[in-house]
């Protein structure tokens, strides 16, 4: 064990780790606090070639931006910043406490991209006899991507001891893309002839680079054409895919901000400009639920959907009694009403959380993507909310299916006079529609703030798309707003590679013009006699 | 019953006429920035830097032997609005000086109105150029103090061989691109190395764009995006970038509007390596600059707060002002607009800003790669100052014009190859 220990370090360049008295990391850390990148990138090397206890707290530091340096006496230290502004400081070679200081005794000791890179790879390649295969991958990965020739003696190294198949292929892997720089013909040969369905941007970078240097021999460059062009085929086929899910997942973000609108403006026939701020209601109370409970980011979400929808389904209760109840049949006024309270709601959140963004946090499981297979990934957070679209639009569908509420709203709807003759409260059953269109907006808001910027004009920025959605789906049908929303969102991003990212918009706006022309009641119209009215 | 009331009367009426009185010796600074609106987000700071420095010169004994007096209006992020407020200012407020503006198209807005009444307008944002008004002072970026050098940064430095010009689509992104790309071709980039794409304002849906990018930069050719996406939508851009696992490493990404401000309101973590281009940060390791954050953090009484780009150069313009005041011993239009150039006051990077003919001042360049706690770790930086150049050297039309307010020439849009002077807006 101990040997394989020892070629883990050799990962670290080869220069000092012979030399393992603490007086040789004490210099070393020490010498991380200059200006030069090249002078500390050296004195990183020659740490992790180290095997004093500290290195590993020294380099993560280093990475995190948590490593400085005191003014004057010039001793490196790890600082945490302090709630009330400072810093809390421990000696980065002796552990010592050196108690809090202000900010500005202490400066801190930088990194650049190109060092950041190599920190990763020296603090995964020490990770390299790790005890969980998961962690040795990593450092697999790393070592591969900091394309250092050097170490691949390292991974061949490492191929003999390891047993764990998936750390076998991913050692092999390293093994090709380091063997596309191989100074022996048939060695790189080889790699670029295996490297035909690898999407790594890594390989293809380097396949790009032979074909095209006319300094090499002829079969080289013809099997590098070969594999690239395999690898532009499987790319464009699952260019295709990706698409059509960014497409999918545009729409589910028009129908979460249009369905709510479908409800108040679609079933009540009520014209509410305010519908973007309940939207931006519900985002707030994301950022709230989080401050609210700073220990629990991965479960704020669950905690900030039912808030959101009781926050804007009373907002939207407060606005139907105030304001919209008065309006009933005068859509004109009902549109300069409700636009004037977007502006006082707009000014409200503007007052009382300032005009700045606020800062809402994507929990872990939220960020990244999921791999299908190599080269084709799908975003996390996409993935959710298109799923998460679903369930609202399918809980609504039930809502209004069936329970006694959906049936009285319907009821009311197809004729108000008749419902009420048959018993059926109207001013209930307008309270509790709109106040039930304008919580599902809020929950839309929890959505969109994993998406988008939290601040007073969130709103804005939605509020034409779900009245687009909802008049081509067809006033007052929920599936109307759910195949609307998911088509105009493929649409859009179909035309976007080939028109730009404004025209696609345009084009999307003058095919519904076209498109409502010729059936002014949207894709599903509703049909009957209440339409007649 | 009646005599409180008279007693309010006769106090109202004294206060009345003890601010009239008082009215008349002081020296009025107006401020235009928007407090409400889309651009209430980065302008409302302006508004506090600029009240930060009055009450500081009042505390240093005022200017000319009078106390200055600020004087706020909200433009509400409204551009015709903001010419309305402008005139306001100048005719009924009769303000001194005026410090305003963050988009071009508000300063284009308020351009005529300064250049009628000869008021005197300090903008404090980086801008496209071409442009060069007598009654403009302009302390922000030209694009060869921001744009050019950031390009040279990641060609140099990175190694940057492809390049992405993405921005928001309106005049600062196209005009600046439309540089870039002259200057990028001018350097023997060929044609398909270079891509170019606008978004809406507030655009969310960055999926597609993204996947363009990598796609771009998997070619084989160390690729870079410049960035003039404005405000708001870059939060979802890096998002989006860090989603689709492009690090700062692979395809770096320099931008031109993301400050400090900006980034205090968002998680930064998928933002760390990501690059911006500006003549400030609030990381900049000087005495002068440790002392302004001092003072701002104890004026806006929150130690959370951050100091930026455009506030350093409200900064400068507000000291370039009062040195040219107390030059001229006058707030007198004319008087101060001859005086003030040539003026050089110190700015916050531990350097010397000095205004300049064109009404441009010169700054230094720095790269800052984004940190996790929201700051800027620098990594670059031009050696000396760069002089701003009011009108680009690599747009054909705008090569051989130069701008100088000074006696002989006397001209914001002077073309050296006819001789002639012609009008403000050059097209």
């Amino acid at each position: 064990m101990k040997f394989f220990r020892f070629s883990g370090l050799l990962a670290g360049l080869l220069i000092s780790w012979p030399v393992m008295s603490s007086d040789a990391f004490e210099t070393a850390v020490l010498s991380l606090n200059t200006r030069s990148f090249a002078d500390k990138t050296v004195a990183a090397n020659q740490l992790a070639a180290m095997e004093h206890p500290r290195v590993d707290l020294v380099l993560d530091a280093l990475l995190e931006g948590e490593l400085y340096s005191r003014r004057r006496s010039d001793v490196v230290v790890f600082a945490t910043s302090l709630e009330a502004g400072g810093y809390h400081l421990v000696d980065a070679v002796t552990g010592e406490d050196l108690g809090d200081v202000g900010r500005r005794d202490v400066r801190k000791i930088s990194v650049n991209n190109k060092l950041r890179r190599q920190l990763k790879g020296l603090i995964a390649s020490r990770q390299l006899n790790a005890p969980e295969p998961d962690a040795r991958i990593a450092a697999v990965e790393a070592i591969s991507n900091t394309g250092d020739i050097n170490l691949r003696d390292v991974i061949v190294r490492q191929k003999t001891v390891e047993s764990n198949t998936s750390v076998l292929a991913a050692l092999d892997l390293a093994l090709v893309v380091f063997d596309l720089d191989s100074d022996d013909a048939a060695v790189r040969l080889a790699a670029v002839q295996a490297s035909a369905d690898n999407l790594h941007a890594n390989v293809r970078v380097k396949l790009t680079n032979i074909a095209g240097d006319a300094s090499l021999d002829e079969e080289l460059r013809s099997a590098a054409t070969n594999s690239l062009l395999a690898i532009e085929k499987k790319v464009s086929r699952y260019q295709m895919i990706e698409t059509l899910f960014f497409g999918l997942s545009l729409g589910s973000v028009l129908v979460l901000a249009a369905i709510g609108l479908s409800i108040t403006f679609g079933v009540m026939g009520v014209i509410n400009m305010a519908h973007g701020e309940l939207i931006m209601l519900g985002a707030y109370t994301t950022y709230v639920v989080q401050l609210l409970f700073p220990d629990a980011i991965a479960w704020s979400l669950f905690i900030a959907i039912p808030a959101a929808f009781v926050v804007s389904g009373t907002a939207g209760i407060i606005i139907e009694r105030g304001v919209i109840r008065y309006l009933y049949g005068r859509p004109l006024e009902t549109l300069l009403a409700t636009f004037g309270v977007s502006l006082i709601l707009q000014q409200l959140v503007r007052t009382v959380f300032s005009p700045l963004n606020r800062s809402v946090i994507t929990p872990e499981w939220m960020s990244g993507s999921l791999e299908i297979v190599g080269g084709l990934s799908i975003t996390w957070n996409r993935l959710y909310i298109f799923f998460f679209a679903l369930m609202v639009f399918a809980a609504l569908l039930l809502i209004l299916q069936k329970t006694r509420l959906g049936l009285e709203v319907r009821a009311v709807t197809q004729n108000r006079a008749m419902a009420q003759a048959m018993g059926i409260r109207n001013t209930r059953v307008d309270i509790l529609t709109f106040g039930l269109g304008a919580g599902i907006a809020g929950v839309a808001g929890v959505a969109l703030s994993q998406l988008t910027n939290v601040g007073p004009n969130l709103g804005q920025s939605y509020i034409v798309d779900s009245f687009m959605v909802v008049v081509f789906g067809g006033v007052g049908n929920l599936w109307g707003t759910l195949v609307a929303g998911l088509s105009l969102g493929v649409v859009n991003k179909f035309l976007e590679p080939y028109a730009g990212a404004v025209v696609a918009k345009i084009l999307v706006l003058i095919f519904i013009i076209l498109f409502i022309q010729r059936r002014p009641r949207g894709l599903f119209p509703q049909k009957g006699r209440a339409v007649e009215n | 019953m009646l005599k409180p009331f008279i007693k309010v009367c006769v106090l109202a009426i004294l206060t009345v006429s003890a601010a009239l009185a008082n009215a008349a010796d002081t020296i009025k600074v107006g401020v235009l920035h928007s407090l409400s609106g889309t651009m209430a987000i980065s302008e409302t700071t302006l508004k506090d830097t600029i009240l930060m420095m009055v009450e500081e010169q009042n505390a240093a004994g005022g200017l000319l032997g009078k106390n200055l007096e600020a004087v706020v209006v909200d433009p509400a992020s409204n551009w015709p609005l903001f010419a309305e407020k402008a005139r306001e200012l100048i005719e009924k407020e009769e303000v001194d000086v005026i410090f305003g503006c963050w988009t071009s198209v508000s300063r284009k807005s308020v351009l005529p109105v300064f250049e009628e009444l000869n008021g005197l307008l300090f903008y404090p944002v980086q801008y496209e150029g071409e442009e060069s008004s007598k009654n403009v002072f302009y302390t922000g970026a030209a694009p060869n103090q921001q744009a050019i050098p950031a390009v040279d940064y990641l060609r140099d430095e990175i190694g940057a061989q492809r390049w992405v010009l993405a921005g928001t689509d309106y005049v600062y992104p196209r005009t600046t691109n439309k540089i870039l790309e002259a200057y990028l071709k001018a350097n023997g980039v060929a044609d398909e190395d270079i891509l170019i794409n606008y978004t809406p304002f507030g655009h969310s849906d960055w999926q597609s764009i993204v996947s363009d990018i990598k796609k771009f930069g998997s070619a084989g050719k160390k690729t870079a995006v410049v960035s003039t996406i404005n405000g708001d939508a870059n939060v979802p851009f890096y998002k989006e970038l860090g989603n689709q696992d492009i690090s700062a490493e692979d395809i770096p990404v320099i931008a031109f509007s993301v400050g400090e401000e900006e980034l205090s309101g968002i998680d930064t973590g998928p933002l760390v390596g990501h690059l911006a281009a500006w003549n400030y940060f609030m990381s900049v390791d000087a005495e002068v600059n440790d002392d302004f954050i001092d003072s701002w953090l104890d004026f806006i009484d929150d130690e959370e707060r951050v100091t930026n780009d455009p506030m350093e150069a409200h900064y400068i313009g507000f000291k370039m002002w009062v040195e040219a005041v107390k030059k001229a011993g006058t707030t007198d239009s004319d008087a101060v607009q001859d005086a003030i150039i040539g003026v050089s006051v110190p700015n916050l990077s531990g350097g010397i800003a000095t205004m300049m003919p064109n009404h441009h001042i010169t700054k230094p360049v720095l790269i800052g790669e984004i940190q996790d706690d929201g700051q800027f770790d620098i990594v670059w930086e031009t050696s000396g100052s760069v002089p701003g150049d009011a009108w680009s050297d690599f747009l054909p039309g705008s090569r051989d014009i130069t701008a100088d307010w000074q006696a002989p020439l006397s001209c914001g849009n002077y073309n050296v190859k006819t001789g002639t002077c012609s009008g403000q807006v050059y097209e």
